[in-house]
């Protein structure tokens, strides 16, 4: 037993004290709070800390080795980045509390050892990722809040089913290997696969992270998503039917991301294509494989918020995040710019940067194990991911046609959180060593090879001239103003249908049963929220 | 702030994409010349990662804006 708190309880009990700190104290706390637990995370012997007993069992909340360490470092490290990145709202101790709730209950499951506690966990961050979409105050996020709380309470009951029955099964709430065996094992998958965002059981994603605050999106990209990666890691390694999966998971949101206009649901969508990278490699099962993953959600999620907080400062400074509406901002928002462009090169993959250096660990385990369709699948997909989070998201708010706006640089905070990203994203292309150093297997892999350099630099240079062929013959689609359909559609027209129906046979006569707010036709938000930027 | 006009001036934009070019055909000659491992057996093939990153490039565009754009587009205030 070790003393102190687990990483997981210091941001949580952190976060009550927020509300009662004013100014440059406020703001060093804020700061201080993640920094804490990113030394705890770093400094915690590997084994079993902080045992409480529980009924007849044993709860384990520091269960530290390889595995849970990585993501202890991903979620703390994003902590303080989301944290600089939200230094300048003041007065929403709210967003800074949710905040801080979310990413506990992500590290509370990163270093859950049993069942239950890793349940509570990813409850809490639930309902602290809700609160981050409703702070945002219009209508719009609101129903897609109590969407987002729906699907996920479903998708937590479904996980509780299942551990009840595992461990009546079992007699243990053990959190180790499950693997795909029976019905209390496939429920759990659901339960797991729901945060993960599986196919079909997506759409709350693209849903609700666009309608979520700007700096709350930030925290989003990177918890909700990664602690079920990590999840999918530690309990379903080498399940098949992941391989197929994730594949599926990287090429269907790249058709969506292509056409969407809002530039935030894109990346949303984007969300979905890199997770699918990681629940594959996971498939794959081999060292190789689950390294790749890991290594991949490690940098996803630098540049993932990285572009998330790019957007989130043009929609900052113009109020806006529509292709449509945006373009040119490169003459007045050149930083913002650049740490875009570094966030999108790095997710392409393009050499020297961190993405290359962590998704080719997944396309070579895939050929290592002879799986050359998941492979050419893969390869499709990483061309798909250039194409709207390499061009379209810097393109179409930065350069395209010029929208006429002029605004300025986002606040200092914004500008540091976002270097500070970007410099991780150069500096693990450059160095990989480290990062590979603090992978749950030893690591027997070389990215910097002539022969991939050159095959990389060619799919995707390739992939840039046939953007600049279309754009240059005037055959390029441009962006309109219109919204997709997805899965949501069956549960948004769904409920509609269902409110009808009840409200024709029990005639009941209030007036909300004729507006259902979970379908968008609520009348406003309860208690008249003030609308957030 | 004064305004950076670098991309207004067309020859900006064209000697961008010259030496995107230059850059484009010298990795289709280094490819014939370099040494290679093949793993999978297409992976061999001359430059089969330019053609693919080209062909899977345009495939996505027509596909996602003839086929899906045209399928399930509906009105912003569709849900509403």
């Amino acid at each position: 037993m070790i003393n102190g708190l687990p990483p997981a309880a210091i941001l949580i009990l952190g976060a009550f004290l927020v509300p009662f700190l004013k100014g440059r104290l406020k703001s060093a706390y804020l700061l201080l709070l993640p920094a804490i637990a990113f030394i705890t995370v770093v400094s915690i012997p590997e084994g079993i800390h902080w045992t409480v007993g529980f009924l007849n069992y044993d709860l384990v909340f520091g269960r530290v080795d390889r595995l849970s360490r990585i993501f202890g470092y991903m979620f703390t490290i994003i902590s303080f980045i989301g944290t600089l990145y939200a230094l300048h709202l003041e007065n929403e101790d709210g967003q800074h509390v949710a905040a801080f709730l979310a990413a506990g209950g992500a590290l509370g499951a990163t270093f859950a050892g049993d069942l239950v506690s890793l349940f509570v966990s990813l409850e809490l961050m639930t309902i602290a990722s809700t609160y981050l979409i409703w702070a945002r105050g219009t209508e719009a996020s609101y129903t897609a809040g109590m969407r987002y709380l729906l699907v996920h309470l479903f998708g937590g009951l479904c996980l509780l089913v299942g551990i009840i029955i595992h461990v009546h099964q079992t007699g243990s709430i053990e959190f180790g290997v499950i693997g795909l065996n029976g019905f209390a094992s496939y429920l759990i998958l659901i339960g797991f696969g729901i945060n993960c965002a599986f196919p079909l059981l997506h759409a709350w994603l693209p849903d609700a992270y666009p309608e979520a605050t700007i700096t709350g999106t930030v925290f989003l990209g990177a918890l909700t998503t990664k602690a079920a990666v990590y999840a999918l890691a530690r309990a379903f390694p080498g399940t098949e039917v992941l391989i197929w999966i994730g594949a599926a998971m990287t090429v269907f949101p790249i058709f969506y991301a292509a056409v969407e206009n809002d530039l935030r649901r894109v990346l949303s969508y984007s969300i979905v294509n890199q997770v699918g990278f990681m629940v594959a490699g996971i498939g794959i099962g081999t060292t190789l494989a689950v390294n790749g993953a890991v290594a991949h959600a490690f940098n996803n999620i630098l540049f993932k918020a990285l572009l998330f907080m790019s957007m989130g400062a043009v929609m900052h400074q113009t109020g806006k995040s529509n292709a449509t509406d945006l373009g040119g901002l490169y003459k007045t928002m050149p930083l913002t710019t650049l740490f875009c462009i570094i966030g999108a090169v790095s997710i392409s993959g393009f050499p020297f940067f961190n993405g290359f250096v962590s998704k080719s660990m997944i396309l070579a385990a895939a050929t290592h194990e002879g799986m050359g369709m998941l492979w050419l699948v893969l390869l499709f997909a990483s061309a798909g991911v250039l194409h709207h989070a390499g061009i379209k998201i810097p393109y179409h708010a930065f350069f395209a046609h010029d929208s006429g706006i002029r605004t300025k640089e986002p606040p200092v905070n914004m500008i540091l959180a976002m270097g500070l990203a970007a410099f991780l994203c150069i500096f693990i292309g450059l160095v990989p060593g480290p990062l590979y150093n603090i992978l749950p297997h030893p690591v027997d892999y070389q990215p910097y090879t002539g022969a991939h350099v050159l095959d990389q630099f060619q799919l995707l240079s390739f992939a840039v001239l046939a953007f600049c062929l279309l754009i240059l013959a005037g055959l390029h689609p441009v962006e309109i103003r219109v919204i997709l359909l997805d899965v949501d559609w069956f549960y948004r027209k769904g409920a509609k249908v269902f409110y009808r129906l009840a409200k024709f046979l029990f005639k009941d006569p209030s007036p909300e049963a004729a507006s259902p707010q979970l379908s968008g036709e609520g009348k406003g938000i309860p208690g008249g929220a003030k609308v957030n930027p | 702030m004064k305004e950076g006009r670098f991309f207004d001036q067309p020859h900006n934009v064209k000697r961008l994409l010259m030496g995107f070019y230059i850059f484009l055909v010298l990795l289709i000659v280094v490819d014939l010349f370099f040494p290679k491992h093949p793993v999978v057996p297409w992976e061999g093939y001359p430059s089969f990662y330019g053609a693919y990153g080209f062909v899977a490039y345009v495939t996505i565009v027509v596909a996602s804006n003839y086929i899906l754009r045209k399928l399930l587009k509906r009105k912003e205030d569709y849900y509403d």
